[in-house]
């Protein structure tokens, strides 16, 4: 049977070149019949023709815009916008003649076009287009198309395609109780090779009545598929931990400056988050406004502005509350709070309490697949996003002179100060940074989470989860913790759900903490206790 | 003996506890014995906002205890405020019987809504009152006790140890939003009939909820007053002044920190405990890390460190928030307290009471010395944290 | 080796060492009953850290140390060793500022720890007569109500050696007692040990040679964490090797 159809079908191609306007007339003369036999078969012979014009002429006859004119021996498509055009040739028909009657048609016409169709969408030159067609018969299990998928296979030269095109077979094979049990099995062994979800569910449609061999090898495949989709899944939860990981690194990150560098405890830290996002989006507004066609380049203009909104803020605060309350943590602890509270309110009284609307623009939106992960184009950017500015605050705290400077301050004040350091203003500036890379986060935040005067306070406990668990000053611990803590909530959450998973984590660092109270890569010896 | 140190000397105890006294009894007679049109009259919902903001001062006190003398500062006092409430919400709602929407004898309405078909086991008991009322304190006590164990075992110190606070409250919060933790989920515990087999709506409870509300304040106020009058205060005190200079002198420091801790989550759960029937609801948002840190600052107000000052910052701090909240000026609610957080520990350190009133009754042993006169005591609390030694 | 039967501290092989940093390496030391002894030696010799292995502070990597031959003190923690009856004096004066000075007496007195004990305490004759007996010998008797905050730096170091007579503990370990002492509170202070030491064991880390020479006991150098020598002053003072690494040329 598929000899035939492959032997019918390279006569049809070989054919094709030379006698393409040749087998185009035949069909179309067959419609001048107006019998619904000689129209159906006239279908499937347009689809196989290889005329350039062929798809045009069946979707016309689906659409019921062909019509014949038996007198003039003509058949025409009317266009889209009324006008008459030969289907043969495509040239315009000026003078419509009298006797112009649309082709009928009874359902077994309907089936043959869409059969047609669905046949020519196979052959179609545009490669995803095929895949498409592919990939539908594979979903619908259409064991009517067994032959044209055979057909398309033989000709098929994209990868891709004929793989679609080999798993719709099949799962039409396997479906079909006359194939030969080869095939079939055969079959099994290239849906198993397929290893998706699809697969699984094709496997367990084999059909009752099949022979146990049948039955036992597609039992057996879909064991393999699963326990190949169990990697593909733990893959997944831990790409989902390393992007939580990440987002916890970015709110975590410019704690561990004014925490861990500073000593000060700023619980506003959570709402230098959110005017990062508000600043996103005020500059969205903007865009929106001004230049539609700047949109893809917001999150680029947001980036600096957020870091300078953010960091001037930060500095005032320093400049006009904490400076007065240094070796005073608890108190520090009081007064961010407070601050945190109004920036909050002034948020809500600004832009209103509820959530704003910050777009992604294009680069950001969309999705893609490896294997069977399925990665976030948002996510990934986020996580660069925030590596790189792991990797600028490393090198900013190594090589510029205000690093070298915060560096001295948090060994030794009084001794950097003696040293001419100007202390004070490290200070600022120190707080300033920290709060800066919150408005970055805000940023980066602003795209996967809501918008709102509340966005802060939600990461204001993860943040210090994530500062106290990985150790006070020191930027890789923040790293370290961030991720782990992202990976750990994500690995746990598919056993104890989310909340719970949540809650677990929280214990377990609150118990890490009677072990280890600084942290894990805490400093040792002397040097901590003065 | 007790009674005769306040009157004699420590007059802004006596002045403080006369008030209570005078309170609880002039509240409920004039909420009860003069009808509403009287000038004299107290309505019904006066009487249980006070007493609210009584249970607050209660809590309050609970918190000075062990920030104001022991350097401990908690952010996540609100959990056994709140466990001392749900404890008391769980005798309520048992107290219901079959009136609920639902009229099931035995189960309360969620767990009818969620098809439960028994009684979990952490809810037997809590139809018998003494029993609810010894888990009031028994449920903060206990889990106090072993947070405490180990977090001051293991030397956990200043804001470490408020940070891990406020984790315990945050777990707890999502804990209780959870339906699984069988106690009403998001909804919390409401729709209160009876206590004690008296009407919770009816003038005459409210009025002896609000006198038993005073009572208990000036209770916990003596029991307090007394404990930081003792040696064991003066211990405390060292601790959290010099905290490894103690453990050098022979004192368990982790034994007194959780002594006190325990004390104190007890009596912030009694303040729950009598916060939820007047309240009429106890659910989640109690143990919200915002509400602890709320405490925080009514004691900081008042003055820590002066017990006095705690209960009045708790009263003076709500009374604004609910004349604040109520009226047009409601949006501007959180300017204020965030304000207030901001200038009370920039401007104010001691609080209203420490700065404003004579310090000598109530910290006659712990006077501030000249020169120190601008730190604080949690100034001197980075001093313990640096001692703290690594192991 | 060593006999250990009047001892009162034994220290043997301690090493302690702090991010790779050999802070104490392989020190030995033998403390008897009713002995003072008096340890010197460069900064980074090692005295502090001694000091807070002695008291349970830090935990030794390795090595010895007994007290009264039975008690492994490495064992055990701060509150624990002190309870033995073991005080000590830190280099900074650390007293209870916020309490005054009988206050600070009171806390240090030897007598029962425990939560309870203290909680139901009340003031007795007893307590408060030996309170007196020790604000006489520490020349702070009319400070009795002041905050010890308020005292002045000499003051402070003597409320501390008060509050260790208070203590009564069988070793006093005193860090750096007279460091920015007048010549008279000096003199004073020296006074003070001498008279404790008559019915206590006492060790002394000092750096001023004048104070020790004062002193008049056993002196012990260290020198990067082990024991360089030991002797009499002028013993310890001829020794080439001391010369070299501290007393200077």
């Amino acid at each position: 049977m598929r000899r035939l159809a492959t032997l019918l079908w390279l006569l049809a191609v070989l054919l094709a070149a030379p006698a393409t306007a040749a087998k185009l007339d035949e069909a179309l003369a067959r419609l001048l019949d107006d019998s619904y036999g000689e129209t159906a078969i006239a279908a499937g012979e347009i689809a196989t023709s290889g005329d350039a014009n062929a798809s045009a002429i069946l979707e016309a006859l689906a659409d019921n815009r062909l019509q014949f004119s038996a007198a003039q021996k003509l058949v025409a498509i009317t266009g889209k916008e009324g006008k008459l055009a030969n289907a043969a040739t495509g040239a315009v028909v000026t003078a419509p003649p009298a006797d112009l009657t649309p082709v009928r048609q009874n359902n077994r016409v309907r089936g043959a076009v869409q059969e047609a169709l669905g046949a020519m969408t196979l052959l179609s030159p545009d490669p995803a287009k095929r895949l498409d067609a592919a990939q539908s018969i594979f979903k619908s299990q259409d064991a009517t198309k067994l032959s044209q998928v055979e057909a398309a296979l033989d000709g098929e030269k994209d990868p891709r395609v004929s793989l679609a095109l080999e798993a719709a077979r099949a799962v039409i094979l396997l479906g079909k109780a006359d194939a030969p049990q080869t095939a079939r099995l055969a079959a099994v062994v290239t849906l198993k090779q397929r290893g998706d979800q699809s697969a699984i569910a094709a496997l367990r449609n084999v059909p009752a009545d099949a022979p146990a061999a049948l039955r036992d090898a597609a039992n057996r495949a879909v064991a393999d598929i699963e326990k190949g989709l169990a990697v593909w899944r733990i893959g997944q939860n831990v790409w989902y931990g390393l992007s939580l990981g990440s987002v916890l690194l970015l709110a975590a990150i410019g704690l561990a400056i004014t925490f861990g560098v500073m000593g000060v405890i700023n619980m506003a830290h959570g709402e230098m988050v959110m005017l990062g996002a508000y600043t996103t989006f005020v500059v969205q507004e903007v865009i929106r406004n001004a230049a539609p066609g700047l949109f893809d380049y917001s999150l680029a203009m947001a980036i600096p502005l957020a870091f300078l909104v953010a960091g001037a803020i930060g500095m005032a605060i320093e400049r006009t509350v904490i400076r007065f309350l240094y070796g005073r943590p608890l108190d520090t602890l009081l007064a961010t709070w407070g601050v945190s509270l109004i920036l909050q309110q002034a948020v809500r009284t600004w832009f209103g309490p509820t959530n704003r609307e910050v777009g992604a623009p294009n680069f950001m939106s969309g999705a893609f697949k490896i294997g069977e992960l399925v990665i976030t184009w948002n996510r990934l950017w986020i996580i660069v996003f925030a590596g790189l500015i792991f990797i600028g605050l490393l090198m900013a705290l190594k090589y510029t002179a205000l690093g070298l400077h915060m560096r001295a301050v948090t060994q030794n004040r009084r001794m950097a100060s003696s040293m001419g350091i100007p202390t004070a203003r490290v200070d600022a500036l120190t707080f300033g940074l920290g709060s800066g890379i919150a408005g970055l986060a805000g940023v980066a935040l602003s795209q996967i989470d809501n918008v709102s005067p509340n966005l802060g306070q939600g990461y204001i406990v993860d943040s210090f989860l994530v500062v106290v668990f990985g150790g006070v000053g020191n930027l890789w611990g923040t790293l370290v913790g961030a991720l782990s803590l992202g990976l750990a909530n994500k690995l746990l959450e598919p056993f104890a759900g989310a909340v719970l998973g949540k809650i677990i984590l929280l214990i377990a660092v609150i118990m890490f903490i009677q072990k280890r109270p600084r942290g894990m890569f805490a400093l040792k010896g002397r040097a901590v206790e003065t | 003996m007790i009674a005769r140190t306040f009157l004699t000397d420590d007059r802004r105890s006596a002045i403080f506890l006369g008030l209570l006294a005078i309170a609880a009894v002039v509240v409920p007679f004039c909420h009860l014995v003069f009808p509403p049109s009287s000038l004299l009259h107290i309505g019904t919902s006066s009487v249980a906002l006070w007493g609210k903001y009584l249970s607050f001062a209660i809590l309050a006190l609970s918190l000075d205890l062990i920030w104001g003398y022991a350097g401990i500062l908690s952010l996540g006092h609100g959990a056994f405020f709140a466990l001392g409430g749900y404890a008391m919400g769980m005798y309520l709602m048992r107290q219901i019987g079959s009136r609920g929407v639902y009229a099931n004898p035995l189960l309360p309405d969620f767990m009818v809504f969620l098809n439960w078909k028994e009684l979990p086991w952490y809810w037997w008991g809590f139809d018998i009152f003494p029993f609810a009322a010894l888990m009031v304190v028994l449920a903060p006590g206990i889990l106090a006790f072993v947070f405490g164990w180990f977090a001051f075992r293991s030397r956990v110190t200043g804001v470490y140890l408020s940070i891990i606070t406020q984790m315990l409250t945050y777990a707890l919060w999502l804990s209780f939003f959870r339906n699984d933790m069988g106690f009403g989920g998001n909804n919390g515990l409401t729709d209160f009939k009876d206590i004690l087999g008296f009407p919770v709506q009816a003038p005459a409870t409210r009025a002896a909820l609000f006198s038993i509300t005073a009572m208990t304040l000036m209770l916990c106020y003596i029991v307090a007053r007394y404990v930081v009058a003792s040696k064991l205060g003066k211990v405390l005190v060292a601790i959290r002044d010099a905290e490894s200079r103690t453990r050098f002198l022979g004192y368990r420091v982790d034994a007194y920190k959780t002594f006190l801790f325990t004390l104190s989550a007890a009596m912030a759960g009694i303040a729950g405990a009598l916060y939820v029937p007047q309240v009429g609801i106890i659910n989640p948002s109690e143990f919200h890390p915002a509400q602890s840190i709320e405490v925080v600052l009514w004691v900081a107000v008042g003055g820590r460190g002066t017990l006095v000052g705690a209960a009045l910052g708790a009263i003076l701090v709500n009374f604004a928030k609910t004349t604040f909240t109520s009226g047009i000026l409601a949006p501007y609610w959180l300017f204020v307290l965030g304000a207030l957080f901001v200038l009370v520990t920039r401007f104010l350190p001691n609080g209203i009471v420490g700065t404003f009133f004579d310090v000598a009754a109530d910290t006659r042993s712990a006077r501030r010395p000249a020169h120190a006169g601008s730190t604080s005591a949690s100034g001197r609390l980075r001093e313990a944290e640096s001692e703290a030694p690594l192991k | 080796m060593t006999d250990i039967t009047h001892s009162l501290l034994y220290l043997s092989g301690v090493e302690v060492s702090f991010d790779g940093f050999r802070a104490l390496n392989g020190l030995s030391l033998d403390i008897r009953h009713g002995e003072m002894r008096a340890i010197i030696g460069p900064n980074g010799a090692g005295k502090t850290t001694m000091m807070d292995v002695i008291t349970g502070k830090t935990r030794p990597d390795d090595g010895e140390v007994l007290f009264d031959r039975t008690n492994d003190l490495t064992k055990l923690d701060e509150a624990a060793i002190a309870n033995l009856g073991i005080g000590r004096k830190f280099q900074k004066p650390t007293v209870f500022e916020m309490h005054t000075v009988e206050d600070n007496l009171l806390l240090a007195l030897r007598g029962n720890r425990r939560v309870v004990h203290n909680l139901f305490w009340r003031r007795n004759a007893p307590d408060e007569g030996r309170i007196d007996q020790i604000l006489g010998t520490i020349r702070l008797g009319d400070h009795r109500a002041r905050a010890a905050g308020a005292l002045s730096h000499g003051q402070k170091q003597w409320l501390e050696i008060g509050m260790l007579i208070a203590q009564d503990p069988k070793l006093l370990l005193v860090d750096e007692p007279v460091a920015g002492m007048t010549d008279a509170e000096t003199e004073t202070t020296a006074d003070l040990l001498r008279e404790i030491a008559r019915d206590h064991s006492v060790i002394v880390v000092e750096h001023d040679m004048d104070f020790v020479r004062r002193l008049g006991v056993r002196v012990t150098v260290l020198h990067e964490g082990s024991v360089l020598a030991e002797g009499s002053l002028d013993q310890v003072s001829a020794n080439e090797r001391v010369i070299e690494v501290y007393l200077g040329r």
